[in-house]
C-alpha cells in the first residue's frame, strides 16, 4: 500500500477562535502504481488530504501512512504539485527542476543529468535555459511535473493542476501527464473539480461530501487507455461514470 | 494587428522584430531629444529671464556667473576636495544604513515574535524626522565627520528596513510549503525562497534610500563641519553668495543621479527574469 488514510479527522482554529472541522474519519486506501482522484464540492477538506499527505500539518486524529511508514513531517517520499506551478522566476527552467534535489546532496553533475531527463520526459527539451516568464502556462505546469517527478517520490500528489488551463491545453496536458505518470508507474492523487477529468485519467474516484468532508463513495473506472485520455474520452461509457458521480455529489439538488 | 495573407512564421518574425526594435530606437530618441531641448530651454530662460526683468545677482545669478564662480570654486576652494567627500560619505552612508536595514528587515522577517514586538518603535522611529538628530549627533560626537555619516546611516536604513520586511511577510506561502515538503532547512528556505522573492522589494527600498542618503549628508554637513557641499552652502549664503549655493546644489544633485543610476543598472541585472512590460 503506498498511500492509507486511517480515520483522519482535521479540525483546524479559525482566528475567532471556533474549531473548523475541515475533513472527518475518512479511510481509505491507495495501492502502489494505482491513479486515484478525490472530487468533492469546494472547502471540503481535498487540499487538507494533500497537505497530510505531504506532512505540511498533522491530522488531529488518525493517521496517514506512506508506503506503511506514518507521516510525522515532509518527507522525501511525497512530491506534490498546486494549480499554480510554484516555479522560482528567478530560476531558468533547469535549475527550476534541481530545486528539489537541492536539499538532498545530490551532486551537481546528477541533478543536471537528471533534471535533463525529466525535462525530455515532459516534453521540454530545449526550453532548459528559458526562465518561467517565457513560457506558456502549459509548458510551466509541466516544468512543474518534471521537478515534482525529478525527486523521484513515491507517490505524486496533484491539487488541481489543470484547473487555470484553457480547454484545449488542458486535454493535451491531461494526456502528457497521463502518458508520463504511467510511464514512470509513480502511484497518484490527483486532486479536481472536473469530473469528465477524473473519469478520464484514474483508476479509481474518491467522493466526498460537504464539509466536514467524508468519502461517501468509491467509484471503480473499469475502462482501459488511462494513459491516454484522448482515448478514453471517446469511450461511451465516461459520462456514465460522469453521471453516477454528479449524483453522488447531488448536484441536481443543489441546483434547486 | 491581423493579418489575412499566411506569412511563414520564420520568415515573418524576424523582420517584425526589426521593425519594433527599430520603432522603440526611434522613440527612445526622440524622448531624449525633447528632453535635451527643454534643457536647452531652461538654461536659456534662466540666462537671459532674470536680468530682462531686473532681478539682481545675487539674488539669482545667471548662468554663465555660476560657471564663472564654479572656477573660482575650483581653484580658490578646493571644490574637488569637497565633493569627494561628501560623495564618499554619501556612499558610505548608503552602504551601512542600507546594509543594516537589509539585515535588521531578514532577521525581523524570519522572527514574528521580535517583528510584533519591535513594530511599534520602528513605526515611531521611522515617522521621525531623522535629520533632526544632527544637532545631537554633533553634541555627542563632535564636530567631524562622525554626526553626518549617523544622519546618513538613520534616513537610509528605514526605507529598507520597512520594504525588506514587508516583502518578507508577503513571501508566497505555498512557495515556502513546496521548499518545506522538499526538507530543505529553514537556512536554505531563507536563501533559495525568501531571500530572491524580497529581491524586488529590497531594489525598490535601495532606489529610494539612495536618493535620501544625499539629503542625509547635506543636512549633516549643513548643521556642523567644514568639509563638503553641505558646508560650502553655509558658507556661500553666509556670504550671500548665491551663485556658490546654486553649483553645490547642482553638484549635490549630480552625485545622488549617479548613485540613482548604478542602483538602477544593478537592479535591471539582478531582475533580470521578471518580465518586461511591452510597447
Ligand atoms: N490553515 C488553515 N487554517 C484554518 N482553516 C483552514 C486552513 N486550511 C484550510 N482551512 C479550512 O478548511 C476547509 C477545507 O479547506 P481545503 O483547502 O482543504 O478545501 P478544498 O476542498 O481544497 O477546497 P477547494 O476545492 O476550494 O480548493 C476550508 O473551510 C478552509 O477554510
Ligand atoms: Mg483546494
Amino acid at each position: 500500500m503506498a498511500l492509507e488514510f486511517r480515520s483522519v479527522t482535521k479540525e483546524f482554529l479559525t482566528r475567532s477562535g471556533e474549531v473548523l472541522t475541515a475533513v472527518s474519519d475518512v479511510s481509505f486506501v491507495v495501492n502502489e502504481g494505482e491513479f486515484v482522484s478525490v472530487v468533492g464540492p469546494s472547502g471540503c477538506g481535498k487540499s487538507t488530504l494533500l497537505s497530510m499527505t505531504a506532512g505540511l500539518y498533522q491530522p488531529t486524529q488518525g493517521e496517514v501512512l506512506v508506503s506503511g511508514e506514518v507521516v510525522r513531517g515532509p518527507n522525501g517520499h511525497v512530491g506534490f504539485m498546486l494549480q499554480k506551478d510554484l516555479l522560482l522566476p528567478w530560476r531558468n527552467i533547469v535549475s527550476n527542476v534541481e530545486f528539489g534535489l537541492e536539499a538532498r546532496g545530490v551532486p551537481a553533475a546528477d541533478r543536471r543529468r537528471r533534471a535533463m531527463a525529466e525535462l525530455e520526459r515532459c516534453h521540454l527539451a530545449g526550453f532548459e535555459n528559458h526562465f518561467p516568464y517565457q513560457l506558456s502556462g502549459g509548458m510551466r505546469q509541466r516544468a512543474a511535473l518534471a521537478r515534482t517527478l525529478a525527486i523521484e517520490p513515491e507517490i505524486v500528489l496533484l491539487d488541481e493542476p489543470f484547473s487555470a488551463l484553457d480547454a484545449q491545453t488542458k486535454l493535451l496536458l491531461q494526456n502528457s501527464f497521463a502518458g508520463t505518470i504511467a510511464e514512470s508507474r509513480k502511484t497518484t492523487l490527483l486532486i479536481t473539480h472536473d469530473l469528465a477529468e477524473a473519469v478520464l485519467m484514474s483508476d479509481r474516484i474518491l467522493v466526498l461530501s460537504e464539509r466536514p468532508g467524508r468519502v461517501v463513495a468509491e467509484i471503480v473506472v473499469d475502462l482501459p487507455h488511462r494513459d491516454e485520455p484522448l482515448r478514453r474520452r471517446t469511450m461511451p461509457e465516461v459520462s456514465d461514470y460522469a453521471g453516477q458521480i454528479f449524483r453522488h455529489l447531488k448536484l441536481e439538488e443543489k441546483a434547486i | 494587428m491581423t493579418q489575412a495573407t499566411p506569412v511563414p512564421a520564420g520568415a515573418q518574425a524576424p523582420a517584425r522584430k526589426e521593425r519594433q526594435g527599430k520603432a522603440a530606437m526611434a522613440a527612445t530618441h526622440s524622448t531624449l531629444f525633447a528632453s535635451l531641448a527643454l534643457l536647452v530651454l531652461v538654461l536659456l530662460a534662466w540666462e537671459f529671464l532674470p536680468p530682462a526683468l531686473g532681478v539682481p545677482k545675487f539674488i539669482i545669478p545667471t548662468v554663465s556667473d555660476c560657471i564663472v564662480e564654479l572656477q573660482r570654486m575650483w581653484t580658490q576652494e578646493s571644490l574637488l576636495a569637497h565633493t569627494f567627500s561628501t560623495a564618499l560619505y554619501t556612499v558610505l552612508g548608503f552602504a551601512i544604513g542600507s546594509l543594516l536595514g537589509a539585515a535588521i528587515g531578514y532577521v525581523l522577517g524570519m522572527s514574528e515574535f521580535w517583528e510584533k514586538v519591535l513594530s511599534p518603535y520602528i513605526l515611531a522611529l521611522q515617522i521621525a524626522p531623522k535629520v533632526a538628530f544632527a544637532p545631537l549627533f554633533i553634541m555627542w560626537f563632535g564636530y567631524n565627520s562622525m554626526p553626518k555619516l549617523l544622519v546618513t546611516v538613520l534616513i537610509v536604513f528605514f526605507p529598507v528596513l520597512v520594504n525588506v520586511l514587508q516583502a518578507m511577510k508577503t513571501v508566497d506561502r505555498d512557495l515556502i510549503n513546496l521548499a518545506r515538503a522538499y526538507n530543505l532547512s529553514r537556512w536554505r528556505i531563507f536563501r533559495k525562497v525568501e531571500m530572491p522573492s524580497t529581491m524586488p522589494s529590497l531594489m525598490a527600498g535601495l532606489r529610494i534610500a539612495s536618493t535620501l542618503a544625499v539629503i542625509g549628508v547635506t543636512v549633516g554637513e549643513l548643521v556642523g563641519g567644514n568639509t563638503g557641499l553641505g558646508f560650502l552652502i553655509s558658507y556661500g549664503g553666509g556670504q550671500a553668495n548665491a551663485a556658490m549655493v546654486f553649483n553645490a546644489i547642482v553638484l549635490l544633485t549630480v552625485i545622488g543621479f549617479v548613485l540613482y543610476s548604478a542602483l538602477a543598472r544593478v537592479e535591471a541585472r539582478v531582475l533580470h527574469y521578471l518580465p518586461k512590460a511591452q510597447g
